[in-house]
């Protein structure tokens, strides 16, 4: 419901356009790079194409955010329209929800009702006369067509880097909740000492995964291309790591503006929304734990 | 109207519109951007329209005389992707723009600068789209719904275009449904509860979810798309463990609670037009409300019914049907409030009540032909026939595209401060209402008879009906044109209408003059 002071709206922006732009000439360059790569065809113009525009990109969201933080700053935000940009964050979350819960429906699918079929359980059994003694098991080293997708020697075990892993993500969120506390109480060192924790350790996580990348690739031959179990590890875990570096990202952007003094212990939108997006990134790491390495 | 004259003063911008073209490039302004996402749909909705056309000239007469077989294909391709992400959810999106702010006393949307980036990004998936079209391979040919491995093995190169643009379009929406959320839940004028929200506010807030719930999930199934395309992963490929079957599950779980996307916001602009010109209140509002969500709901739990002869197992085929049959409960009982609404009103037929009475009769057809199809057994005789062909462009011509008509004649006055002309208005309503059965009302007959969809060619036994149906397609497509002519005669040259052109109309958003001023409500209403 509406407060008695009027709502701030901003009269004109260039940032919209410029962000359009800049996605027409990204995902066009990209577009054209990857068919080109495919057709092997030259793809020089269409990484310049893919660079130019995401460097508009990043112009863009550099002057976006410099123009929010300077309204914010200059005290144009009112009550409602804190909530309105909480009512946006959450909302965004939830559209990350509903993105993941399409990659984990698919991993159970393929788990529990793809790869048993081919190995010929159940009504659906039939499938198994496609590749006939193709056994179902899972994590699936063996598939059904080894010679179009040779299957991994082995996969990831879930005890030795993804442990340590998610040991280290969840002590990033309790990292970060000590931060919050602190800002709440207006005790801005332990602030900035907590949260720049957080983006280390969330620096270490992503270390830590692009190793278990190279030693899945270069030991395991556990790859993108061996078959579904190395399609979906990677679909989910990579996913879940872009989204560790967005977080992180974020979370650094905070702490840049804590060191200069930005945020009060009652007024602090900007570290909220990156706190809670960073914990929405740790639970969906504990759901990859369990259901992706560990059953 | 006070509180619009007090805003001056509290103001502390300037109040007009800004000059020149960068009033429309970089504007934050509500209604700037929901005249820009109508004007926008309309354009694709003849884009998309002139494609249909091609279709049914093809269709004219059995063998290949216009066009060859792949062209053909890319067409029906693109006329629904075009129709569908170009043209019906961008006209809601407008239309939300215009009126949910004038509807519940907010002075805009709820975060205005990301709103001109949601329009803005509309446009830049829908260039790339149609850029498709001029590619070596020509544009995706695979049918809307992208099934693999017609898509991943046998696609064109300018899929991974066609990829992309469906993930822009995606975010487009997704922030245009966050920002009308937020302005529901956070801009009402004192006063406004929930449950004293028009009808077009509630519908909208419920296909907002939906958006933010599905389009993720359609975001997911093209990745994985790009992925078995390019980099060799086996997501949609039995032979390393995949399954084509997984896509059509993840397309359809985004693609069902998408048609109702497609219908929702219709139903809440038919029940705004309905009352007024019954002169009477929406009966069963608080039905009406539960009654969409309901519908909302059982979205999420129904996909498999576009599947039945993909080779389900029997209690998959049992649930999908029996969910599926549920939904007309809550269809039903919408129907039946707009009738009773009607009942014993004081009823004038000007053009919006026109197709809001052609939407509930055309309507019912469509939704019984979906119940049909929701019968497993029966399904298998009509799959991928004329007759699924018939039934979802009965529920979305009469349905979401009457209900855009019905909805741009009914708040036209408000938006440009002139009235149509009454006359054309009824030409373009009944040109269409006959257009629309000739073109359609056969495809049932040739669905049962089994002449199947997606194919530039067809037996001679099948000729009758087809002629029949695209002189019926031509005169629909033909009368489409007039609209564009009655909306620009109206704003050129049109009667000047009050701020409240229609007696039996209620609502804030007839408070303010007709044209609706720049900036209204800054300071908000009182609601009691």
């Amino acid at each position: 419901m509406s407060s008695n002071q009027s709502y701030y709206v901003p009269e004109s922006s260039i940032w919209p356009i410029v962000g359009a732009v800049g996605m027409l000439l990204t995902f066009f360059g990209l577009s054209t790079v990857l068919v080109n790569q495919s057709n092997g065809d030259p793809t020089t113009t269409a990484w310049v194409v893919f660079t130019v525009g995401a460097l508009v990109l990043v112009y863009m969201i550099t002057g976006w955010l410099r123009d929010v933080i300077r309204e914010s700053r200059a005290g144009l935000y009112d009550a409602q329209m804190d909530r309105s940009f909480r009512q946006g964050m959450s909302w965004f979350i939830f559209s990350e929800v509903a993105f993941f819960a399409a990659l984990f429906g698919s991993l159970f699918y393929i788990r529990f009702f793809a790869v048993p079929w081919l190995g010929g359980e159940g009504a659906k059994g039939t499938a198994n006369m496609l590749w006939e003694g193709f056994q179902a098991q899972w994590p699936l080293l063996n598939n059904p067509d080894n010679s179009q997708f040779a299957g991994p020697d082995a996969v990831i075990g879930p005890w030795g880097l993804p442990l340590l892993n998610t040991l280290i993500l969840v002590t990033s969120s309790i990292t970060l909740t000590l931060s919050h506390k602190a800002l709440k109480y207006d005790k801005r060192k332990p602030t900035i000492y907590w949260l720049a924790a957080t983006v280390a350790l969330g620096a270490i996580f992503l270390f830590f995964q692009i190793e278990e990348y190279i030693e899945a690739y270069s030991h395991l031959h556990l790859t993108l291309d061996s078959g579904i179990y190395g399609s979906i590890f990677f679909l989910m875990t990579g996913f879940h790591g872009l989204h560790v570096l967005l977080g992180g990202i974020i979370l650094f952007v905070v702490l840049m503006r804590l060191i200069k003094g930005h945020f009060s212990a009652h007024d602090h939108f900007g570290y909220e929304a990156g706190a809670w997006y960073w914990h929405f990134v740790d639970v969906v790491w504990i759901m990859l734990f369990v259901f992706v390495y560990v059953i | 109207m006070s509180a619009v004259a007090d805003a001056h003063a509290a103001d502390h911008h300037d109040h007009g519109p800004a000059k020149g073209i960068g009033r429309w490039l970089f504007t934050t302004n509500h209604k700037d951007i929901g005249t820009m996402y109508l004007v926008f749909s309309f354009a694709m909705f003849l884009a998309g329209g002139a494609m249909a056309m091609i279709i049914r000239a093809e269709l004219f007469q059995p063998g290949l005389q216009m066009v060859e077989p792949a062209f053909f294909n890319q067409m029906t391709t693109m006329h629904g992707l075009v129709m569908i992400f170009g043209a019906v959810m961008p006209a809601f999106v407008g239309l939300a723009n215009w009126m949910i702010p004038l509807m519940v006393g907010a002075p805009d949307m709820a975060l205005p600068r990301m709103n001109n980036w949601s329009f803005w990004l509309l446009v830049t998936g829908s260039l790339i789209l149609m850029s498709t079209l001029f590619m070596d391979g020509g544009a995706p040919n695979f049918g809307w719904t992208a099934y693999a491995p017609l898509s991943t093995t046998y696609g064109p190169d300018s899929t991974t275009f066609f990829i992309f643009s469906v993930h822009i379009l995606g975010i487009s929406s997704i922030m245009g449904a966050i920002n009308v959320i937020a302005t529901i839940i956070n801009m009402r004028a004192p006063g406004m509860t929930l449950m004293k929200m028009p009808m077009f506010v509630w519908t909208w807030l419920i296909t907002a979810f939906l958006l933010i719930a599905v389009l993720p999930v359609l975001a997911g199934a093209v990745t994985m798309l790009l992925m078995d395309i390019h980099f060799g992963t086996a997501f949609f490929d039995a032979a390393g463990g995949g399954d084509p079957v997984l896509y059509q599950h993840i397309f359809w779980f985004f693609g069902h609670p998408e048609v109702y996307i497609l219908i929702l916001p219709a139903f809440g602009i038919i029940s705004q037009i309905i009352p007024t010109f019954s002169r009477k209140p929406l009966f069963g509002y608080t039905s009406m409300v539960y009654a969409t969500a309901a519908i909302a709901i059982l979205s999420f739990l129904v996909w498999s019914h576009h599947m039945f002869t993909v080779g389900l197992p029997l209690p998959g085929e049992l649930f999908f049907m029996y969910a599926t049959m549920i939904i007309a409960v809550p269809t039903g009982v919408k129907i039946f409030n707009w009738i009773t609404t009607m009942f014993r009103g004081s009823i004038s037929f000007e053009t919006p009540m026109l197709f809001a009475i052609g939407f509930v009769v055309l309507f019912t057809v469509g939704g019984l032909s979906g119940v049909m199809l929701a019968i497993a057994p029966a399904d298998f005789q009509y799959h991928d026939t004329y007759f699924v062909v018939a039934h979802f462009h009965y529920v979305l011509i009469p349905g979401a595209i009457y209900g855009i008509f019905a909805s741009v004649y009914y708040w036209l006055p408000k938006w440009s401060g002139r009235m149509y002309s009454e006359a054309l208005g009824k030409a373009h309503f009944w040109l269409s209402f006959i257009g629309l059965n000739i073109a359609f009302f056969p495809m049932h007959f040739l669905g049962l008879a089994g002449m199947p969809r997606r194919y530039a060619d067809y037996p001679i036994q099948f000729a009758n009906f087809n002629q029949v149906s695209t002189i019926g397609a031509f005169l629909f497509g033909a009368s489409q044109l007039l609209l564009v002519f009655i909306v620009y005669k109206a704003v050129k040259s049109g009667p000047k209408a009050d701020a409240k052109p229609w007696d039996g109309a209620e609502g804030l958003e007839w408070t303010v003059p007709s044209p609706a001023p720049y900036h209204t409500f800054e300071q908000p209403p009182r609601v009691d």
